[in-house]
């Protein structure tokens, strides 16, 4: 660990909520240093963190390594060999197609290559106006709907490459919606 | 004991042993790739993941990798079935049919362990051929050079780099096919922790880890008519070189290395036990003066750049206990620039000075921005003892028939201290041969102190001094290095004078170092091979050698003066040029 952070609860002036969150949770796992099977609880650490700040990015690594006692390499490398977890931002409106089995033989890549696009971006990529980012994953558990889509937790089945663009307005609608509250507010 | 055949051979071996341990001991020799094990630094590569020692098991469906499969009664082993060769073999040609075929070009080539065994299974034809990877070759360090398109994912460097020397720089980043072993974040070893040990170097099987070479440049300087050029041998150097011309393990053959350099066509050739020497007067004046005024104790000897970013990246707290002084590489090359270009009326500028080192991390630090005298660097280029051992080669030197030549002065003579400074435990039995004259005023009858030698990674011993109990420490290894900062840290150790070496055994087990199968028992004979140099010198302490006194003499004035600062002295410590997270990086997320 090249890095200097300041010691607990971490960055004394960090007044962020997710920041606070993430050293309450990791102050509840109780981490014992010497402990060679202390690894075993950061995968579910990582989960936690990517749910609050959306992403991983290379100070979250860092500190939860340190927390851990182990090096960013570590934890490095355990991120880059799950699909799920990711160091890049994503958008605020996340497409998830299903590329399993069942929905990949009912044209699940059709509608993943839609999807690109309309919205002019690759899988793994985000729009340069942060909104949008598409992601392709493993079965979903709803084969009988396939081929299915996700989108920011919503599902929608069946879906046909003709229904992208309806389905892209709507959740921009919605965006838009909601950031004319925040500036109203 | 557990009673087992193998081959129909009956064998009787402690609980626990391996298919490949047992096998071993009735000499049934079962090849093995990935596998590595270095009993006394504590390493054990065991991840089976090259399956090149598959045996076959009475009752098991699968064939079990020998390296990783522990014996139990009545087993039943087969090494040699037409299922177990045949697979084997299959196996190399797979890890191969992902392998670079330029063995041409390679710097591993003759010491490549893929390489040999390809040729000992007789594999004459690349039967798979399918994707291949492409990787960037990273030499962003100017000192460890990443080539992972050579690499066969044997893990190999991340187990010693993580376990046995706890820098923690590499890990396996991706997975399947894509997965390559490289520093977090796939990011360049530059902007990495790493600390330039170069112990993944030592054990890596393939061309994948590497020094980054200097040997064009070396060539160039040498053929360069306006520079005078000059080379300093680091004296682990001429303990190890004779290996590559097949002369025996730990034979001192420092007068044929000088007479090949001279060869060569260097115009002076120097020693840096020189400098070794002159490191022991200027930290020896550093030790006696914290050790009157009991102030920064324990004083950390730092002429390894390894230990000092080591140092630097995982215990910045305790960076106030290393010595000020630079390095003997450093100071050799600081006095050549500046005392030897006066006396010989050089101008410094026309001066390159070449090292040869056992390290890669010597390379590293010639190229530290603080390692420079009056804004000239101090030394240029540093190579190997393999880059040296192939200069010879291409030079027509066969070290096997030189007749031997002395180094030039004045940096050319030293005393017996400055030698053993290429192994662990030297540079702390140098300084107390000084410090011990130079605080009591009396003479120091025996010179050897033999509580701190020896090959154990941690070795304390108390030595008394006049009064006084001064208790030392000699550690060797990182990850040593690591278990003996932490007790100074908490306070559970306390010591007053302290030698560390990155490397396991010292400067003799170097990642510049010739490729050593047996590498325990070779580390060891070096080591020996420079007390013996010691054992027969006529001076054995630093401060006696005529041309450090000559020095002091003519040109620096007395040891620690404002001249012996300006050019021997390091001001400010090395600058971390690694990514520090400050509390300004966490304001992102403050939104």
């Amino acid at each position: 660990m090249n890095t200097i952070v300041t010691q607990s609860p971490c960055c004394g002036e960090t007044t962020n909520p997710q920041f606070q969150k993430l050293n309450a949770y990791l102050d509840t796992l109780a981490i014992d240093q010497k402990d060679p099977r202390r690894k075993d609880k950061l995968i579910m650490t990582l989960h936690y963190a990517q749910s609050l700040f959306g992403y991983l990015p290379e100070i979250i690594q860092i500190y939860i390594a340190q927390r851990f006692g182990i090096s960013h390499a570590d934890v490095s490398g355990v991120i880059s060999f799950y699909n799920f977890f990711t160091v890049t931002p994503k958008g605020k409106i996340q497409v998830n197609v299903c590329m399993g089995t069942a929905c990949y033989v009912n044209g699940a890549d059709k509608v993943l290559r839609e999807f690109e696009r309309v919205l002019g971006i690759q899988t793994g990529e985000v729009t340069s106006d942060q909104k949008f980012s598409i992601e392709s994953l493993r079965c979903v558990g709803a084969c009988g709907l396939a081929p299915v889509v996700t989108i920011n937790g919503k599902v929608f089945g069946k879906v046909k490459p003709e229904q992208v663009p309806d389905i892209i307005e709507k959740f921009l609608i919605e965006e838009t919606k909601i950031e004319a509250e925040v500036i109203n507010a | 004991m557990i009673n087992i055949s193998i081959d129909g051979k009956p064998v009787s071996v402690q609980e626990g042993t391996t298919i490949l341990d047992a096998a071993k001991q009735i000499h049934i020799d079962i090849p093995t790739l990935c596998y590595l094990k270095l009993e006394k630094m504590n390493y054990l590569n065991q991840v089976a993941s090259c399956r090149v020692c598959v045996v076959e098991v009475e009752g098991r469906r699968n064939l079990a990798p020998a390296c990783a499969t522990p014996v139990h009664e009545g087993m039943k082993i087969i090494t040699n079935s037409r299922r177990v060769l045949s697979s084997r073999r299959k196996n190399l040609e797979l890890i191969i049919s992902n392998h670079p075929f330029e063995c041409l070009l390679c710097a591993k080539s003759t010491d490549c362990e893929l390489q040999r065994m390809v040729w000992e299974f007789g594999i004459n034809t690349q039967r798979f051929d399918g994707e291949r990877s492409h990787h960037e070759i990273d030499k962003s360090s100017g000192a460890l050079k990443r080539d992972p398109n050579k690499c066969i994912m044997c893990r190999r460097c991340e187990t010693m780099c993580n376990e046995v020397q706890t820098v923690g720089a590499l890990t396996a980043f991706g997975r399947g096919f894509s997965t390559v072993v490289s520093p977090a974040e796939s990011m360049p070893v530059a902007n990495s922790n790493c600390v330039y040990c170069g112990q993944c170097i030592s054990v890596c099987p393939t061309a994948a880890l590497t020094g980054v070479g200097y040997i064009h440049e070396t060539w160039r300087a040498l053929f360069d008519p306006k520079k005078t050029v000059v080379v300093q041998v680091a004296p682990a150097v001429r303990v190890a070189i004779g290996e590559e011309f097949g002369l025996p393990v730990g034979q001192d053959v420092t007068g044929r290395l000088v007479a090949g350099l001279r060869h060569l066509g260097f115009n002076a050739i120097f020693d840096t036990t020189f400098g070794a020497d002159l490191t022991i007067i200027e930290e020896g004046k550093e030790i006696i003066e914290r050790l009157e005024s009991n102030q920064k104790l324990p004083i950390l000897t730092s002429c390894c750049p390894g230990w000092i970013n080591f140092l630097n990246y995982h215990f910045p707290n305790l960076n106030y206990m290393v010595s000020s002084c630079k390095s003997p590489q450093q100071m050799t090359g600081a006095i050549t620039k500046t005392y030897y270009a006066e006396k010989m009326g050089i101008n410094p500028e026309d001066i390159i000075v070449v090292s040869v080192m056992p390290c890669i991390a010597k390379k590293y630090e010639a190229a530290l921005p603080g390692e420079e005298t009056y804004g000239i660097r101090d030394v240029d280029y540093v190579i190997t003892t393999r880059e040296l051992a192939k200069m010879f080669k291409e030079g027509s030197v066969d070290l096997r028939h030189i007749q031997d030549e002395d180094f030039d002065n004045p940096l050319g003579k030293s005393s017996g201290a400055g030698v053993i400074f290429g192994g662990s435990g030297g540079v702390l039995e140098a300084a107390l041969r000084t410090v011990y004259e130079k605080m009591t005023g009396n003479e120091l009858k025996d010179v050897n102190f033999t509580a701190i030698r020896g090959m154990n990674g941690i070795r304390e011993a108390e030595i008394k001094i006049g009064e006084r109990e001064i208790k030392v420490a000699v550690i060797s290894g990182l990850g040593n290095t690591r278990k003996v900062l932490e007790k100074i840290e908490s306070g559970e150790a306390y010591y007053d004078i302290i030698e560390i070496m990155a490397c396991p055994g010292g400067c003799v087990n170097g990642g510049g170092q010739p490729y050593a199968e047996e590498r325990e028992e070779i580390i060891k004979m070096r080591i020996q091979g420079l007390y013996e140099i010691d054992r027969t010198k006529q001076v054995r302490k630093s401060h006696n050698n005529p041309a450090i006194q000559e020095l002091y003499q003519s040109f620096l004035g007395e040891a620690g003066s404002q001249k012996a600062h300006e050019i021997l002295h390091i001001h400010g410590l090395m600058v971390d040029k690694k990514k520090v997270v400050e509390e300004a990086d966490f304001k992102i997320f403050n939104v």
